[in-house]
């Protein structure tokens, strides 16, 4: 069995029409399983498309258009072919006909109408789904990282001692924030760390309660950057578990922004 | 892409597919004089015979409108759409098979907008660009490949490349393509 990445190279094949038998059976169905695959097949044939469009060469004869449009006028799909009536008087021939006239227009209007929205609806769907798709693999990237058995491995030089480390990752312009604690010590009953946001002007703020699992890991997430603070340095303290509004002991960790 | 945001040229081609739909003759005459030039245009390219490129011409359009739910327009655009079913089609009949991908399971992502003759120009223009300044391996690679529809075993054979190598390589170059055309 082909694993994802394996079945990448098959999928340009895939796009030039190239893959038979076996190999084609097995990518479409990795495919109706995989919208990752999906996107980047027609992302594959944007790019054929883009190929294709590198050709260039004179105008079809004009005789090809009258062609096409014979062909098409021999094979009429209009939906609204009035009924053949009998012969009568003019107004009797003439009322019903506007009638239906006017019963075909808004038919037809309310047709092209409903195509249009058929084809705005579909694109909402796609966007629906490709969205969705999205959010399912952030879903397993959170799982991953908030994970109860999550194994945090921080890599160091050998045999050097096993320090507590924090990350801190934050976005001024989204004003979001999270941390991540690897190697931390257990906090004694009633404590735990807490997290501060030191900023440029002013005192420090508090961000975010922790306690270290039973590997030493432990993860901020969805935390915010109050309006208007630059972030100078992140600090972490042990309080009270149920927090504090300033440090109140010393600094265990400190990293400086930048 | 929020509703809002879809191009005026995509909604101009699903206006055009939505009329199309309830067989209304003159969008299929807009639609042509749109993007004849590119079907026939990808078509003599492939089949180098003005005959023969002209009646796949006419059997792209006539299977557009036989079947106009094929193309949807929210999936990517027109143009694109229309060359790579012209350039797939064109492949069958040079290996002279019959069609082996239906046009409706044929989506195209594209984004740019090819309504005008002037956009396909410039687009024309932008891809040869890119093609000139790739790994003339690369390159090379796509042209046997796409425009003449060799298999890869056939090209790993003209080519003297082993054939994993082939395919991570036609992969690379369309990526690449599709990079330094964003960029």
């Amino acid at each position: 069995m082909k694993t994802h990445e394996q079945f990448a190279d098959d999928l340009a094949l895939y796009a030039l029409g190239e893959l038979s038998g076996a190999e084609q059976r097995h990518l479409e169905q990795h495919i109706a399983d995989c919208a990752a695959c999906r996107r980047e097949l027609q992302m594959l044939r944007g790019d054929l498309g883009l190929l294709a469009l590198s050709s260039s060469g004179p105008q079809p004869p004009a005789r090809s258009k009258q062609r096409l449009m014979r062909s098409i006028a021999a094979e009429p799909r209009n939906r609204f072919q009035p009924a053949q009536t009998r012969q009568r008087s003019l107004w009797a021939t003439l009322i019903p006909a506007f009638a239906a006239l006017a019963l075909l227009l808004l038919a037809a209007a309310l047709l092209l109408n409903r195509s249009d929205l058929q084809n705005q609806l579909a694109a909402v769907r796609t966007q629906n789904r490709d969205l969705s798709d999205q959010l399912d693999r952030l879903n397993e990237e959170v799982r991953l990282l908030s994970a109860p058995d999550a194994v945090h491995v921080s890599l160091t030089p050998q045999n050097a001692p096993r320090h507590p480390t924090g990350t801190a990752i934050f976005s001024p312009s989204q004003k979001r924030l999270m941390f991540m604690a690897s190697n931390f010590l257990p906090v004694p009953a009633g404590k735990a760390y807490e997290l501060w946001i030191i900023p440029a002007a002013g005192a420090p703020m508090p961000a975010g309660m922790f306690k270290p699992d039973q590997h030493g890991n432990a993860m901020i997430m969805g935390g915010k950057l109050p309006q208007g603070v630059t972030a100078k340095a992140f600090a972490i303290t042990m309080e009270n578990e149920s927090g504090s509004d300033k440090p109140t002991s010393p600094i265990l960790l400190v990293g400086t922004v930048g | 892409m929020q509703p809002s945001e879809i191009g005026s040229t995509k909604v101009d081609d699903m206006r055009l597919a939505a009329r199309i739909r309830v067989g209304d003759q003159s969008a299929m005459s807009e639609l042509y004089d749109r993007y004849a030039k590119v079907v026939y245009a990808v078509a003599l390219r492939i089949l180098q015979n003005a005959e023969a490129a002209e009646d796949l011409l006419q059997d792209v359009f006539l299977q557009l409108w036989r079947n106009p739910d094929s193309f949807d327009a929210s999936r990517g655009s027109m143009a694109a759409w229309l060359a790579v079913i012209s350039r797939n089609r064109a492949i069958d009949r040079l290996r002279q098979r019959r069609p082996e991908t239906d046009i409706e399971d044929c989506v195209v992502a594209c984004a740019h907008d090819l309504a005008e003759e002037t956009e396909q120009n410039l687009i024309v223009e932008k891809v040869r660009q890119v093609l000139a300044e790739m790994n003339p391996d690369y390159r090379n690679l796509l042209e046997l490949a796409f425009f003449q529809g060799l298999t890869h075993n056939d090209i790993a054979e003209k080519t003297g490349q082993p054939l994993g190598t082939v395919k991570t390589r036609i992969r690379a170059g369309l990526q690449q393509l599709r990079a330094r055309f964003a960029g």
